[in-house]
C-alpha cells in the first residue's frame, strides 16, 4: 500500500498480514510512517496505490473505509477527550457513538478507576495519565475487532503501564488483533507476539519477538 | 442509515450545547460582543439624524443591514468556536473513527450554530428595537425572513468552515471565505428584513424567497460535500 501526505509518500511499500489474537509491534523512529500506516488500517487516510483488506474491508473504497471505522478502536496522541465535559459525560457521549451496552461502560469505568469521584470532574483538570485511562476506558466498552494503539504507555505511571499490557493481552485473548506502534524497545518484547519494523515508509518483519 | 445518522447528529447537538452549558461562551463572550457591535453603530451613525423626506431616523433605515452585519461576524465566532472543540484534542478523527458519517458531524453542527443564532439574533433585535428606534410593520414576514436567514447562515458558515477545521491559519482563512461567500445572504436578509420592518417594497419579498432558496441550498451542499470536506478522500 502506498500513502501520500503533502506531495510525499508517507508509507510506500507496506506489506504485511494481521491475524486475530495477535499483538503486533510497529517500530521504528519518528516520522517513519507507523501513525500513517495506523491511520490507514483505521480507515482515516486514503490508499493512493496497491491493495489493502481489513476485516474484509477494501481500504480503496470509500463505503468500505467507513465501514470499517466503526469496527476498530483507534488510541493515538491526542485523547479526543472534550476537556468541559466531565470524565463521566465524556464516557457517556462516546459510549453513545459507540452503541455499547450500558454494562460494558460501567466495567470499563470500573476497570479504570473512574467509577467514583473521578467521574464529575471536568477532563480538563485532569492529569495526563488519568486523561489516557478515561481514553483508554472508551476504547475498552467499545470492544473493537481490530485495536489500534499508538504509543499507549506514554504518561502513564507504572500501575497505568501494566494496566495497558493487561488490557493488551485481553483484547488479543478475546480475539482482537492489537497493533501498536511504540518507542518503548525495552518494554515491548515482551507485550507483543510480532516486530514490524517500519523505516522510511517501507514495512518489514522483523522476526518473532 | 438516515435514523443512525439523525441519531448521530442529535448526540453531537446535545454534546455541544452541554459544553456551551458548562463554558457560558455565548453568554459571557458572543453575546456581548453583538451588544458591543450594536452600541458601536449607535456611536458612529448620529441617532438623531433623519431620513431626508422621511419619518425615520438614518439608524432606524439602516438598522436591517446593521443587525444581519452584527449576526454574519458573530457567526465566524460561533462556528469557529463549534469547530475549535473538535479539533483541540483530535475529536474530529475520533468521531469518524466511531463510524459517524460526515454528514452528521457537519448536520449537528449547523443545527447547534443556528440555535446560537437565534439567541442572538433575539438578544440583538430586543437591543436594535430599543436603541434603534425600530417598528415592526409585518411580524409574521419578519419570522420567516430570520428563520431562512438563519439556517442559510448556519449551514454555509458550517459548510465553508469545515474546509479549514483543523487546519494552520483557519481563523484568518475561514473569514476570508466566509464573508464573500455570504453577501448574497447579507444583501437578501437586508432588502427582506427592510421589507417586513417598513414594507420598503425593495424586492423584499423576492429576496425572502431567494432566503429559503440558499437555506435548501447550503443544507443540501453540507449534507452531500460532508464526506468531501471531512474525510480523506
Amino acid at each position: 500500500m502506498v500513502c501520500v501526505l503533502g506531495g510525499f509518500p508517507a508509507l510506500a511499500g507496506a506489506d504485511l498480514d494481521l491475524h486475530a489474537n495477535e499483538v503486533a509491534w510497529l517500530r521504528g523512529p519518528n516520522g517513519a510512517g507507523k501513525t500513517t500506516l495506523l491511520r490507514l488500517l483505521a480507515g482515516l487516510g486514503a490508499m493512493r496505490r496497491g491493495r489493502a483488506e481489513v476485516l474484509g474491508a477494501d481500504l480503496s473504497v470509500l463505503g468500505d473505509r467507513r465501514w470499517l471505522r466503526g469496527q476498530v478502536g483507534l488510541l493515538g496522541h491526542a485523547t479526543f477527550l472534550y476537556e468541559d465535559l466531565t470524565v463521566g459525560q465524556n464516557l457517556e457521549f462516546w459510549a453513545g457513538l459507540h452503541r455499547a451496552d450500558p454494562v460494558d461502560v460501567e466495567a470499563a469505568a470500573r476497570r479504570f478507576g473512574l467509577d467514583g469521584r473521578l467521574g464529575d470532574v471536568p477532563v480538563g483538570s485532569l492529569s495526563a495519565g488519568q486523561r489516557r485511562r478515561t481514553s483508554l476506558a472508551v476504547l475498552v466498552a467499545r470492544r473493537p475487532r481490530l485495536w489500534l494503539l499508538d504509543e499507549p504507555h506514554a504518561g502513564l505511571d507504572a500501575e497505568g503501564r501494566a494496566m495497558v499490557d493487561r488490557l493488551i493481552a485481553d483484547a488479543s485473548g478475546a480475539g482482537a488483533t492489537v497493533v501498536v506502534a511504540s518507542h518503548d524497545a525495552d518494554h515491548m518484547p515482551a507485550v507483543a507476539d510480532r516486530t514490524l519494523d517500519v523505516i522510511g515508509g517501507t514495512v518489514t518483519e522483523a522476526g518473532a519477538s | 442509515m438516515i435514523a443512525a445518522v439523525a441519531g448521530d447528529a442529535a448526540r453531537i447537538v446535545a454534546k455541544d450545547l452541554r459544553i456551551e452549558r458548562a463554558t457560558g461562551v455565548i453568554t459571557t463572550q458572543i453575546l456581548p460582543f453583538g451588544i458591543v457591535m450594536l452600541l458601536l453603530f449607535g456611536f458612529g451613525v448620529d441617532p438623531a439624524l433623519q431620513v431626508r423626506g422621511g419619518d425615520r431616523s438614518v439608524l432606524a433605515e439602516v438598522a436591517p443591514g446593521l443587525f444581519w452585519i452584527t449576526v454574519l461576524l458573530a457567526l465566524l465566532l460561533v462556528v469557529g468556536r463549534a469547530f475549535a472543540v473538535e479539533s483541540d484534542d483530535g475529536s474530529l478523527d475520533a468521531l469518524l473513527v466511531a463510524g459517524v458519517h460526515p454528514a452528521a458531524i457537519l448536520g449537528g453542527k449547523a443545527v447547534v450554530v443556528a440555535a446560537e443564532l437565534v439567541v442572538l439574533e433575539l438578544v440583538v433585535g430586543a437591543g436594535a428595537v430599543l436603541m434603534f428606534d425600530v417598528t415592526i410593520g409585518d411580524p409574521l414576514h419578519l419570522v420567516v425572513v430570520m428563520v431562512s436567514t438563519t439556517v442559510a447562515l448556519a449551514g454555509a458558515g458550517t459548510l465553508f468552515l469545515a474546509v479549514v477545521a483543523g487546519q494552520r491559519g483557519r481563523d484568518t482563512l475561514g473569514p476570508l471565505l466566509v464573508l464573500p461567500a455570504m453577501a448574497p445572504v447579507l444583501i437578501g436578509a437586508t432588502a427582506a428584513a427592510g421589507d417586513a420592518l417598513y414594507g420598503a417594497g425593495s424586492g423584499g419579498i423576492a429576496w425572502t424567497w431567494a432566503l429559503v432558496a440558499f437555506a435548501l441550498l447550503y443544507s443540501v451542499a453540507g449534507i452531500v460535500g460532508a464526506g468531501a470536506l471531512l474525510e480523506d478522500v
